[in-house]
């Protein structure tokens, strides 16, 4: 029974979890009045758009492909939704379809080709910025009153930001690792050509993660602006690497289609709340990208020691 | 219900080419209802290639197939039949065929049920996982009772043996589409005695219900007990089919084997080398005092033989990862060009030179002159199809290209060449050209310890060991190697 109870899997998945209370304890320690409403909606301000590219990296992480345009798409998602969105909304959301199509495409087109995603996603990242700046050369522009509105929502007990999490983190979840698709979604990454053989289309798994990667881009941009209210085309540039760090840090693996999508949004939180960290250690900002990297190290060396308690286990 | 005479599935003048290797010439098979057919041959007789194609993963170059009898279990008595032109895995698995591949192919990173649900696509919706738990457990406890899985494990945790377990489980599992044929290509590889046994007995229970069943297996014995025919291939074709009563150990092997012919020419001029001195590379591949051990003498050319995948290759690279250990100079052959051999981006003088990059510097730098002076030089020596030495490697045909990766083993300084079966999809006369330099560099004092699944080659070795298994279980020196021999030591002896 005991030994259920430290199995390495358990731990592993447990381990988000972890990171976070650890980092959350300690930012109670430094701040207490940190311990309210008011300061936890503070601390957690931007965790949700943050989550929502790091949902957006999982999906494509999960078909053992890496993206490294989803923080120019959010940039994009975010200038079109300060001018066309807010000015002419059928307009607005239109594009915003044609932007998850294309991310739709782009799958395809890398299972097709049989391109390195790194390469497609890279090069199209230029592609976002040159739109977003096009759409937006200077920033500005106004985020859609019912966007800010529903981000600012006053819920009860606990800020907005927690409840959404938790609902978003559930319902990929169950999208992806309860639900009978899922499963062979997830399969893509693991054994692709046991997927194929069992007759199931590969490309439309391919084509099923990056559109979904497209649409929890397009939720990341919209909730950042209703944050924000204004915009810039440079103003999601570090999700990128914020995002795959947070899928590594929720327990998820580069290949293999080992991900777990409550993991991702711990992850996105733990990363958000890991900068307000080290600015209540009064860290210097100039150190904090070492500092946030120092902490991403630590909790993979947490996992490396985990995976090789059970790599000794006899099989 | 079945008419037991027509065949379930029935092949003819099937062909299969890879480039210039011709790996099915004209094969022809029938299997009938309620039997189980035993397919043994060595390597490279095409069963792999004949299992494939007949599972709709590889399309086959020529000839017919048709599927007889009633589609999809479930439908009309409707005549079906497929052509080589809109067979694939989706309508392989409407005829009911299912394959348990050598290759484990599970999704590590799903559990046994979700395994199992990628399997059955009809298996969704609310509670699909308890169903697929259900379905993939109740298979298990009916094949391998005391299997000890549990359906929520992840696959990457078991072991290997459960691993195969679940996957055989697996493909005998029904649920809307019925089974008619199981493909079980060396099902027992990772299992131990008991277990097989346990398999053998459902295989043998699944064909008495009236299910065909086509068993791949290096356990002669295993193939001999639970099959009603035995069909041997050899050299993409079928030589012998019969049923499985009319066969023993003895004459399977002699039917796999190539009819006798020139071993004497071999032979008569063989000299060992052996009596000159101590061995300078000795090895025991199993690491136990289980097999005997391999010894290379300077000058000789030594061959690793036995069916694919018995340790040849680790054996090949544990060697060449110790060579500083052993202080020995070696250059190694890789035998798969794509992956390990070429370096793809670079010209075909690069590919040579990168061998022996060491002798060409001066200064610390790279001598280009020199370099580009050595893949000139290997180009005349050994007839490297090209122009221009600085055209890209891929311009090469396969057969120039795996040259020019023996001119980068044999331009390097290395007086010790190991080679992991270079001469996969070479044309004859490529490998005519090669053989004669190996000859001729042997002569000279190298060494070579070669892996090769063709039995022709190893008939220019000095001294042939055989595989199985892991560990070394025949020595023959060139005067004694006959294929009999070869094929005997292969093929397990039941303990």
């Amino acid at each position: 029974m005991i030994a259920q109870f430290t199995s390495p899997r358990l731990l592993r998945s447990l381990l988000p979890a972890f990171s976070l209370t650890v980092i959350l304890l300690a930012i109670f320690y430094l701040q207490p009045r940190a311990m309210s409403y008011f300061g936890l909606n503070l601390l957690l301000n931007l965790a949700l758009p943050i989550a929502f590219a790091t949902l957006a990296q999982m999906c494509v992480i999960t078909v053992n492909d890496l993206d490294l345009g989803i923080g120019a798409f959010v940039g994009f998602v975010a200038c079109v939704g300060v001018t066309w969105l807010n000015d002419q909304p059928l307009v607005g959301i239109l594009i915003l379809a044609a932007c998850i199509v294309a991310y739709g495409a782009m799958g395809a087109l890398i299972h097709v080709r049989n391109l390195p995603s790194i390469v497609v996603t890279l090069g199209m990242s230029f592609v976002w910025l040159g739109l977003a700046l096009l759409v937006l050369p200077t920033p500005g522009g106004k985020a859609p009153a019912i966007v800010t509105w529903v981000m600012k929502f006053k819920t009860p007990l606990v800020p907005m930001t927690i409840y959404a999490s938790i609902a978003i983190a559930l319902i990929v979840h169950v999208a992806l690792k309860r639900s009978a698709y899922g499963a062979v979604l997830r399969g893509v990454g693991g054994n692709p050509q046991s997927v194929e053989r069992a007759s199931w289309s590969l490309i439309r798994a391919k084509i099923t993660m990056y559109a979904m990667a497209g649409f929890f881009g397009v939720l990341s941009g919209i909730s950042l602006i209703g944050l924000t209210s204004a915009a810039d085309a440079n103003i999601a540039l570090r999700y990128t690497l914020l995002s795959i760090a947070g899928v590594i840090l929720g327990g998820g693996e580069f290949v293999g289609g080992r991900i777990s999508p409550i993991g991702a949004v711990l992850g996105a939180i733990t990363l958000t709340l890991a900068g307000s960290f080290l600015s209540f250690l009064r860290i210097s900002p100039d150190w904090q990208i070492g500092a946030q990297g120092a902490i991403l190290i630590i909790v993979l060396a947490l996992r490396a020691l985990i995976n090789r308690s059970e790599a000794r286990k006899p099989a | 219900m079945n008419d037991m005479s027509k065949p379930i599935v029935k092949l003819s003048s099937v062909e299969k080419s890879f480039g210039a290797v011709r790996a099915l010439d004209g094969v022809d098979l029938d299997i009938l209802p309620g039997e189980c057919l035993g397919l043994v041959g060595h390597n490279g007789a095409g069963k792999s290639t004949l299992m494939n194609i007949l599972a709709g993963i590889q399309k086959p170059s020529a000839g017919f197939m048709d599927f007889g009898g009633d589609g999809d279990g479930g439908g009309g008595g409707e005549r079906s039949s497929a052509t080589a032109a809109n067979y694939d895995v989706s309508e392989a698995r409407r005829q009911g065929i299912r394959c348990v591949f050598q290759e484990l192919s599970l999704c590590p990173n799903l559990t046994v049920a979700e395994n199992a649900r990628i399997q059955h696509a009809s298996i969704k919706g609310w509670n699909w996982r308890g169903r697929a738990s259900e379905l993939i457990l109740a298979q298990l406890d009916q094949i391998f009772p005391n299997h000890g899985i549990s359906a929520d494990e992840l696959v990457g945790d078991l072991s290997i043996a459960k691993r195969q377990m679940v996957e055989i489980a697996r493909a005998f599992s029904i649920v809307d589409q019925n089974i008619r044929l199981v493909i079980l290509d060396e099902p027992t590889s990772s299992l131990d005695a008991l277990v097989a046994e346990e398999l053998m007995v459902h295989v043998r229970r699944f064909v008495d219900s009236g299910g065909s069943c086509v068993l791949i297996s290096h356990l002669l014995e295993e193939v001999l007990e639970t099959s009603d025919r035995i069909l041997v291939m050899r050299d993409g074709g079928v030589v012998d089919s019969r049923p499985a009563a009319e066969f023993s150990r003895q004459s399977l092997v002699e039917a796999m084997g190539s009819v006798a012919k020139d071993e004497a020419v071999h032979g008569r001029d063989f000299n060992s080398k052996r009596q000159q001195g101590t061995p300078y590379l000795s090895i025991d591949p199993s690491g136990a005092q289980r097999g005997i051990a391999m010894n290379a003498h300077k000058g000789e050319i030594v061959g690793l033989a036995g069916l694919s995948g018995h340790g040849q290759t680790d054996t090949l690279v544990n060697i060449y990862n110790k060579r500083r250990r052993y202080g020995i100079d070696m250059a190694f052959v890789a035998g798969d060009r794509q992956s390990d051999g070429i370096f793809p981006l670079w010209t075909i003088g690069q590919n040579i030179s990168i061998g022996s990059i060491r002798n060409l510097l001066r200064f610390g730098l790279l001598d280009l002159e020199q370099e580009a002076k050595l893949a000139e030089q290997w180009r005349q020596k050994i007839a490297i199809r090209t122009p221009n030495v600085n055209d890209n490697i891929l311009s090469l045909s396969g057969g120039n290209q795996q040259k020019a990766l023996f001119a980068r083993a044999l331009g390097s300084p290395a007086d010790t060449i190991l080679m992991d079966d270079p001469m996969r999809g070479v044309d004859i006369g490529t490998k005519q050209e090669v053989y004669e330099m190996i000859r001729a560099e042997a002569e000279a004092g190298r060494t070579f310890i070669w892996y090769t699944t063709e039995m022709d080659e190893l008939k220019h070795c000095d001294h042939v060991y055989v595989f199985r298994n892991g560990a070394i279980v025949a020595d023959l020196t060139r005067g004694e190697l006959t294929e009999q021999k070869v094929l005997h030591a292969s093929f397990e002896e039941a303990s």
